[in-house]
Formats: structure tokens, C-alpha cells, sequence
């Protein structure tokens, strides 16, 4: 065997290899398959199908409890990702563009590392004591949509800054310092040199945290109140209640979402702008 | 004769003198005389008779921690003069660059562009651009708009700013491609759009750091001749930094050699060549054959006998250093710095022979002839106005 | 110390820059320190306080709040906590050890398409895992259902009894952990086996000629930094999963999410709910380190 021709990229895989793709595919993908075929299925109640129908998606649209939680869904993960890929983007210039000592880096990299390695189920509890904190001091704080973006915002940051800090660390100086040579001051030099080339990074970080957000159960599960149920707390509460099949299309919906959310998270980081 | 900017404002201490007052101090001047800025002339870049301006520096050091890049360095550059920094990597010489652009602030030590001191001057309000070694291009700007950057960033009229970058993109031959983006450029289109967008703000002083050290050889060597062309007709002060001596030799008017965060030797390239001030300069200027010598009173003498340098060394102990091309083959023996010599190896080389004998190693340059075999013996005169003393 | 610099092009003092930087940070870090750092260290304080019978809590400093876990309380020694840190270091041991058995060649198998598929083949399998937690886990109460093919499969070959379902069960909890976590295993072992030297595999073939040492000597030591983070990245998840032992579990296997979750919800045993927390955060730092230490770089999305 000729060892010049070693290593070829693209090899047949083993039959073994490929069923065990396969199946694993399968594995991934079949019970979300059933969730999709249920939601097309007309019978109201057990799983034997009774003919196509749509009629569990129009029922949604009649649904004002899942509409609200629908409505409640978007409202936190788009105010919590506005505010998160703003303090995120903040934090990650702050970090990246100024000559702090090392000190002042290693903590600075270890608070943001926090919230992203804190298992969930005790991040959960530690926004819990916080929010509790609050209003034994101050009163008046009540569990609710605002404490559950509060507690999205807190994760996201961190997410949003590492994501923005790892784009401006592949920056680089040298284009920074062209614009200075070229008469631009620091806003200037901000505003038409660093802003637009860290934006795709800004992008990607703001797309992840708005689907971390929407991924989240455990963290809103702790921070909500009665008044603020989302489409995951609204399924978890309907599993306790005994399902309709009308969470089926609702699942099916938010799945196709998050699709479309991953492949456009997927278009931006791997944007041909980047060389 | 117009400037470019009005630095006025700004107190221009004598050459030397250190930076005594306050940093807050010096800042607000120079904020206050930045609101001078720009005057748009009309004439076109290339008899824009301003011309270049001559820069100073006196005695900058530089430290990076315990590294010192630049110790006490000084040099002046006269107006419309083509210089080159050469030096091995790691010398200082960048740092130089960088000093001179406001890219980096040196630690003692005052730069001045046309007589006024900009060592306080942040980079944006200095009278002087750069082409950067990897070109830095903004890649999210196409390639009319990146000519343009510094332009906008003045807030020069719109019509000023066209005239000004067409003027530029047909010096450059860069006609067809204002709408490219930087992605799509060869090597070679973006050193030209990074000389644009240098050249377009009609700077005293244009810096170059090592531009072309991403180029292929055959390039390199065109792109060599086209900058000193276009440094001709504009007259402009041009600063190149390089590592690459032929490239040195090739665009300058002087050359300033650098070792060790200091300059060693400053000339014209035929004087720096021909009368290299230490070892390391003569090696790193070409080739050359270094024989080591020592000297009794008025006599040097070395393994291959005593010999006569152009001038009488003042070391105990040292170097004498000719070129390949200066020793003289001979027939006969020679009246003085005579060698007799075998012919160790001979290398056919098109336009000339490398022929290298024994004793000493000596490499000898000359021209194809007869004769010339290994084995031969050989008479060779090193004649003594080219024969350099030299210490390490 | 007020220093005049130049960085990044730009002339300014360093006290400039400092305020400068201070000000982008201020309230990014605030936010995370008072929000989740400070009640991180507040939960340090609670796990060694105690709940009095009245249940306020009683700020005395004692570790009978780690002792109960460790199964001694006043009544002397149960099994009853252990049971539950057991069950979740077996459970998470077995949930790494399939999925990585599954994501191992799935993620060779991956390297060897065409470049562009292999980036079809990694957001196939990113996309289920960036679906809702309680979607993901909803789905397979659904196809575990007694009505369901699986269930009805297993019904036939008498492994449950007639109309059984197949939830909730031990098995129905790996099945959901082990669907949960492959993500998280096959990218930092694609990851590895992208940057897999070929040369060294065919070395060893010459060498050994048997497939198995081939693997042993040319592959499996190469492939272990991406398999150290692999472990550790399904490992440290799945030892704080909550919803899935609750949801396909049916509360017969709880691990420690689900006991946290009780202390802080119907229990309200603050002190001891943060205790077991800071346990579960300890082994999580514990394989973040072995991490650092041996893992490989990865990139999520």
C-alpha cells in the first residue's frame, strides 16, 4: 500500500458506520416526526389515525391561553436578546479593546464564564434567591415576565459577549490602526470600521441568545409567575393536565421555527463575507 | 507652500528637547489645533509642488517590557527623499515606522514632519499615511470607497473626493476595478489599492511597511521599479521599511542600516555597499569575503599573509572584508595584496562565474573565461582601495 | 498611575482608557455579579445554615445539611438522599457511555462526507436540540405511548404486559438523556476527527495489521482530546437534568435536579437545597477543570 495516496478526505464509510448514522438520525428525528404526523391527525383522542386535518392549527388560532403564551414567548426572547446582545456586545469590547492587566482580564473572563457553567437547575435557583433578595428588601417584586427576562438576559450576556469578543479578537488591530492613520478619530474609526466588521458577530451572538431563550425551560420554569406563562411552561402545564392534540400542532410549529432560526444562524456564521 | 494641515497651534519645542509638560496639557493643544484641518487644493497630486516634507528624529527609544526596540535613535530625512530602513527582523525598524505614523508612542525622543513636532500628534492628525505590511484593506468597503476612507473621514466634498480618488485609481492603473471588493483583488491589486488609499491623501510623508513582502519575487521586482517611478514624479518623502537588501538598494536614495535597535550605517546604497561601517553591515549588504586579521603597529596580517586595506584599521584584532567582484584575477603576481591561490570549485552562473579558492575560501566573482578550472592555480589581488578594515 | 499610550491607533492616557472600559463594563458585569454571582455566594451561606422547626432559617453554621445528604440526619443513617446522588451518577455514567458509543462513529462518519455535507449532517443534528427542551421530551412521551409502535413491539415480545407503555421507565429517562446529549457529544468529536492525520492511521496498518490494534494505536489516541470533551460535555448536563427524569421518568428515577428542584419548591428547605446545589456545581467544576486540562477547543455553531 502505497503510503503517497494515504489520507484521502472524502472516504467510503464502513456499512456499519453508515447505519449507525442512520439510525441515530431516526432517533433524533422520529419523535419529532410523530409529533408532526399527530398534529395532522383528525382523532381527538388516542394516536390511531382518523384522516389529515388541520383542524388542531386552526383551533390554535381560537386558543387565547397559547396565543398569550405565544405573544409571551416572543416578547421575552426578543426584549431579553435586545438588551442581552446590547450589554453582551458592551462587555465584549469593553474586555477585548482596553489595556487592562491580567488580573483585571481573568476576572472579567471568569464572571462571564459563570453563567455559562452553572448547570441550569442551579442557575435557576440562584435568579430565584435573587429575585427573593429583591423583594424582601424592597417589596412590591412579583414573579412575572419581567423577572423571566431578567433571568434570560443574565445567561445571554454571557453568550452574546463570547461570541462578539472572539470576532473582534480575530479583528485584530492592523485595520483599527489604517482608519487612525487615515484621519478617522475613535468614533469615527467605531462607527465605520469596527461596528460593521464585528456586525456579522454581533448578529450571530443576537440569533443565539434569542434561541437559547426559546430553547429555555428549566431557568423560566423557576423565574415565571402566574401571569407570565410561555408556549414551553403552557406544554409542561398541559402534560401535567392531560394532553389535547392541539399541543401537537403547537409543537410542530415552534420545531419548524427553531428550524428555520438554526439555518439562519447557520447562513450568518458561515457568511463567505469572512475571506 | 501649502500644508496639509495647520499644526500651527501646536508649540513646536526644539528638536531634543524632551516632553516635559503635562500629557493633559499637550493633549488639549493638539485638540485645539485640530480644528484647523484641511485645505482642498485644487492642483492634482502629482504637481502638488509642496512636494514632501523632510522629517526629524532625535533620539527616540523605545522599550516593549524588557525588550528595547529602538535606543536613542536619530535620523533625518530630506524633503522629496526616498529612504529605506533595512534591517534583520527584530531590529526596530517597524517600530521606527510605527513611532513616525503615531501608531506607537516612543518612550524619550521627538519626531518632527516639515519642522513641526508632531511626537504628541495622535496618528489621525499627522501629515503622514502608511501602507501597512498586510495591507490592512477594510474588507467590508469596496475598493473605491477604501481609496476614499481617509478623504470622507476629513469630510471632503463629495466632488473633491471623486476627483481626487479617480486621480489616484489611474496612477495606480486601477481604472476598472473602483466598484471590486477587497475579497476579489490579487496580492499585487491590493498593494496598489493600499498605496491608493495612502496616496490619495497627499501626505508630507508616505510610509511603507515592507509592502511587498507578500509578493512574489518577479512582482516584487516590478512593483520595486514602479515605486521609485512614482516617488520620482511626485517628489514625495517616502520611508520604506525592509528586511530585503536588494529591494533597498533597488528604490533608495539613502539607506539607513539598522541592528539591534540602532542605526549602524547611514548612505547613499553605492556608499553603504562599497564602505560598510562594521561586519554586519557588509554581510547583510550582499555578499562579501571577511578575512581575519590582526595588526603590529603599522602591519595587518592575516592567515593568507600581510595585506594593505584602504584604510589603517585602529582594532588589535578584526576583519578585512571585499567583495567577490573587486578581487582581481592575475597571471602573474600582483605589486601589492597579491595571493596565490587554487581554484577550489568553479560555478557557471550564465552572466558570470562563482569561482571559490583556496586557501581562505575566498569567493571570487568575474567574468566566464578560459581557463578557469579546479585545480589551477591562480594569482589574486585584493586591491587595497576596496579592501575594508572592519570591526564586529 | 496616568500613563499617555497609544492603542490601537488611538493617543489617550490609560486613566482615559480605564474610565473608558469601565464604562462599557459597569453594567454588563453588575448585572451578572448581582444577579447570579452574589446569590451563587449567598447559596455558600445557606448550605451551612439550617431550617428551624418553625422554618425560618437559622443562621448557625453546621454541615448537617451535606451530612443529609450523605444519608445522616437525626434519625441516623438512610439511604434515602444516596440513593438519589447514585442514581445520578449511574444514570449520567450510562447516558455518556451510549451516546458516545452512538456519536463516535457518527461523527467519522460525518468527516468522510464532501465538505458540504458535512455541514448538512451537523445542523441536522444541532436542529432537534435547538427545539424546546419540553418539546424534545413531550415527543417521546408521545412515541413511547402504549398505542405506539415501540410500545406495541415490546408488548408482543412480552417485555411489558399488554397496553403497557413504554414511559415512564428507567429506560424512557436513557432514551431521552441519551437523545439530549448527543449534540453535545458528536461536535467536539467531529471537531477531532476532522483533524484526524490519515497518514498515522495507514502508519499503523502497515504496522499491525489487525483492525482492532490499528484503532488502538493509530485512531483511539488521536481522538482523545475530543473524546475527553465529549465526555465531560454529556457528563456535566446530564448530571443536572431535571425535566427529563421528571417527565419520562414518572419521580421513580429523581436525580439531584429534581431533588434541588423540591427543597426550593414544595419543600421550601432553602438550606439544603442550596447545599445539594453546591454539590452538583462542585462536580460540575470538577469535570470543567479536567477539561481544561486535557479537553480539545471546541466551537458551537
Amino acid at each position: 500500500m502505497s503510503r503517497a495516496e494515504a489520507a484521502p478526505r472524502v472516504r467510503r464509510s464502513h456499512w456499519l458506520l453508515s447505519t449507525i448514522a442512520g439510525a441515530t438520525m431516526v432517533f433524533l428525528y422520529l419523535p419529532l416526526v410523530a409529533v408532526a404526523a399527530m398534529s395532522v391527525n383528525a382523532a381527538r383522542f388516542g394516536v390511531a389515525w382518523k384522516g389529515f386535518s388541520l383542524r388542531w392549527y386552526a383551533q390554535l388560532l381560537h386558543n387565547q391561553v397559547v396565543l398569550q403564551a405565544a405573544l409571551n414567548t416572543l416578547i421575552l426572547a426578543a426584549v431579553s436578546t435586545a438588551i442581552s446582545t446590547v450589554l453582551g456586545t458592551l462587555l465584549a469590547i469593553g474586555l477585548e479593546r482596553f489595556p487592562w492587566p491580567r488580573w483585571m482580564r481573568r476576572i472579567v473572563d471568569a464572571v462571564v464564564y459563570v453563567p455559562v457553567v452553572t448547570p441550569d437547575i442551579v442557575f435557576a435557583v440562584g435568579m430565584l434567591l435573587a429575585f427573593e433578595a429583591v423583594r424582601q428588601a424592597m417589596g412590591g417584586l412579583r414573579l412575572g415576565l419581567a423577572t423571566m427576562i431578567v433571568a434570560h438576559v443574565t445567561f445571554q450576556i454571557s453568550f452574546v459577549a463570547l461570541v462578539v469578543g472572539s470576532r473582534l479578537a480575530t479583528l485584530g488591530r492592523s485595520v483599527e490602526e489604517a482608519a487612525r492613520d487615515l484621519y478617522a478619530d475613535t468614533w469615527h474609526s467605531l462607527r465605520t470600521i469596527t461596528l460593521p466588521l464585528i456586525a456579522p458577530g454581533i448578529v450571530a451572538g443576537a440569533m443565539l441568545a434569542f434561541t437559547l431563550s426559546l430553547d429555555d425551560f428549566v431557568i423560566s420554569f423557576f423565574t415565571s409567575g402566574p401571569s407570565s406563562v410561555t408556549l414551553p411552561l403552557y406544554i409542561y402545564g398541559s402534560l401535567r393536565r392531560g394532553v389535547s392534540p392541539d399541543i401537537h400542532a403547537l409543537s410542530t410549529i415552534v420545531f419548524l421555527v427553531t428550524v428555520t432560526l438554526v439555518l439562519g444562524l447557520q447562513l450568518f456564521t458561515r457568511s463567505p463575507k469572512e475571506e | 507652500m501649502e500644508r496639509q494641515y495647520d499644526l500651527s497651534g501646536v508649540a513646536a519645542p526644539a528638536l531634543g528637547a524632551l516632553a516635559s509638560a503635562g500629557d493633559a496639557a499637550t493633549l488639549q493643544l493638539e485638540r485645539g489645533a485640530a480644528k484647523g484641518v484641511v485645505v482642498a487644493g485644487e492642483r492634482t497630486l502629482a504637481d502638488d509642488d509642496s512636494a514632501g516634507c523632510d522629517l526629524a528624529v532625535n533620539g527616540v527609544t523605545k522599550r516593549f517590557g524588557p525588550v528595547t526596540a529602538l535606543d536613542d535613535v536619530s535620523l533625518k530625512v530630506r524633503s522629496g527623499e526616498f529612504v529605506t530602513l533595512l534591517g534583520p527582523s527584530g531590529c526596530g525598524k517597524t517600530t521606527l515606522l510605527r513611532i513616525v505614523a503615531g501608531l506607537e508612542l516612543a518612550d524619550h525622543g521627538r519626531v518632527a514632519v516639515g519642522g513641526a513636532d508632531v511626537t504628541r500628534i495622535p496618528a489621525n492628525r499627522r501629515p503622514v499615511n502608511t501602507v501597512f505590511q498586510n495591507y490592512a484593506l477594510f474588507p467590508h468597503l469596496n475598493v473605491y470607497e477604501n481609496i476614499a476612507y481617509g478623504l470622507r473621514a476629513r469630510k471632503f466634498p463629495a466632488p473633491e473626493v471623486d476627483r481626487r480618488v479617480g486621480e489616484v485609481l489611474e496612477m495606480l492603473h486601477l481604472e476598472e476595478m473602483p466598484k471590486r471588493r477587497i475579497t476579489q483583488l490579487s496580492g499585487g491589486q491590493k498593494q496598489r489599492v493600499a498605496l491608493a488609499r495612502a496616496l490619495v491623501n497627499h501626505p508630507d510623508v508616505l510610509l511603507l511597511d515592507e509592502p511587498m513582502s507578500a509578493l512574489d519575487a518577479k512582482l516584487r521586482a516590478e512593483v520595486q521599479l514602479e515605486l521609485r517611478r512614482l516617488q520620482r514624479q511626485l517628489g514625495k518623502t517616502f520611508i520604506l521599511v525592509t528586511h530585503d537588501q536588494n529591494e533597498a538598494m533597488t528604490v533608495s536614495d539613502r539607506i539607513f542600516v539598522m541592528r539591534e535597535a540602532r542605526i549602524v550605517q547611514s548612505g547613499p546604497p553605492a556608499e553603504v555597499y562599497d564602505r560598510p561601517a562594521n561586519r554586519f553591515v557588509a554581510e547583510f549588504l550582499g555578499t562579501t569575503n571577511l578575512i581575519n586579521a590582526w595588526r603590529t603597529n603599522g602591519t595587518v596580517h592575516t592567515e593568507l599573509g600581510n595585506l594593505v586595506p584602504r584604510a589603517h584599521p585602529q582594532w588589535e584584532k578584526g576583519f578585512l572584508s571585499i567583495r567577490p567582484e573587486q578581487i582581481i584575477v592575475r597571471s602573474a603576481k600582483p605589486s601589492s595584496n597579491g595571493i596565490r591561490a587554487i581554484i577550489s570549485e568553479v560555478i557557471y552562473r550564465g552572466d558570470h562565474l562563482d569561482v571559490y579558492v583556496q586557501p581562505g575560501n575566498l569567493h571570487v566573482r568575474g567574468l566566464p573565461r578560459a581557463g578557469m578550472k579546479p585545480g589551477e592555480q591562480i594569482w589574486l589581488e585584493l586591491p587595497a582601495r576596496q579592501l575594508e578594515a572592519l570591526g564586529e | 498611575m496616568n500613563r499617555l499610550l497609544v492603542w490601537y491607533g488611538e493617543l489617550a492616557t490609560t486613566r482615559k482608557l480605564t474610565t473608558r472600559g469601565l464604562a462599557l463594563l459597569a453594567v454588563p458585569l453588575i448585572w451578572i455579579v448581582v444577579l447570579l454571582v452574589a446569590p451563587l455566594g449567598a447559596m455558600v451561606a445557606w448550605s451551612v445554615a439550617s431550617r428551624a422547626a418553625t422554618g425560618d432559617i437559622e443562621w448557625t453554621f453546621s454541615l448537617q445539611n451535606f451530612g443529609r445528604l450523605a444519608g445522616y440526619d437525626a434519625f441516623g443513617w438512610t439511604k434515602s438522599y444516596l440513593v438519589i446522588l447514585g442514581t445520578t451518577l449511574v444514570i449520567s455514567t450510562i447516558t455518556t457511555v451510549i451516546t458516545l458509543a452512538l456519536a463516535y462513529p457518527l461523527s467519522f462518519f460525518i468527516a468522510q462526507r464532501r465538505p458540504a455535507r458535512r455541514y448538512l449532517w451537523l445542523t441536522l443534528i444541532i436542529i432537534p436540540f435547538c427545539t424546546n427542551l419540553v418539546i424534545r421530551t413531550y415527543a417521546w412521551m408521545l412515541l413511547l405511548g402504549n398505542q405506539m409502535p415501540p410500545a406495541l413491539l415490546a408488548q408482543w415480545l412480552h417485555l411489558i404486559g399488554p397496553s403497557e407503555a413504554l414511559y415512564p421507565s428507567t429506560l424512557a429517562v436513557y432514551i431521552g438523556m441519551v437523545s439530549n446529549s448527543l449534540p453535545f457529544a458528536v461536535l467536539p468529536l467531529y471537531t477531532n476527527v476532522e483533524k484526524l492525520d490519515w497518514a498515522i492511521v495507514e502508519a499503523s496498518r502497515d504496522l499491525y495489521s489487525r483492525p482492532m490494534r490499528t484503532f488502538f494505536h493509530g485512531i483511539l489516541p488521536q481522538t482523545l482530546p475530543g473524546l475527553v470533551t465529549a465526555i465531560v460535555l454529556t457528563f456535566i448536563p446530564a448530571m443536572g437534568a431535571f425535566l427529563i427524569p421528571d417527565l419520562l421518568g414518572g419521580g421513580k428515577s429523581w436525580m439531584l435536579g429534581n431533588l434541588i428542584q423540591h427543597q426550593f419548591g414544595v419543600s421550601r428547605d432553602f438550606p439544603f437545597g442550596a447545599a445539594v446545589s453546591l454539590v452538583l456545581t462542585f462536580l460540575t467544576m470538577v469535570g470543567l477543570l479536567i477539561l481544561r486540562r486535557s479537553g480539545d477547543e471546541v466551537t458551537f455553531l
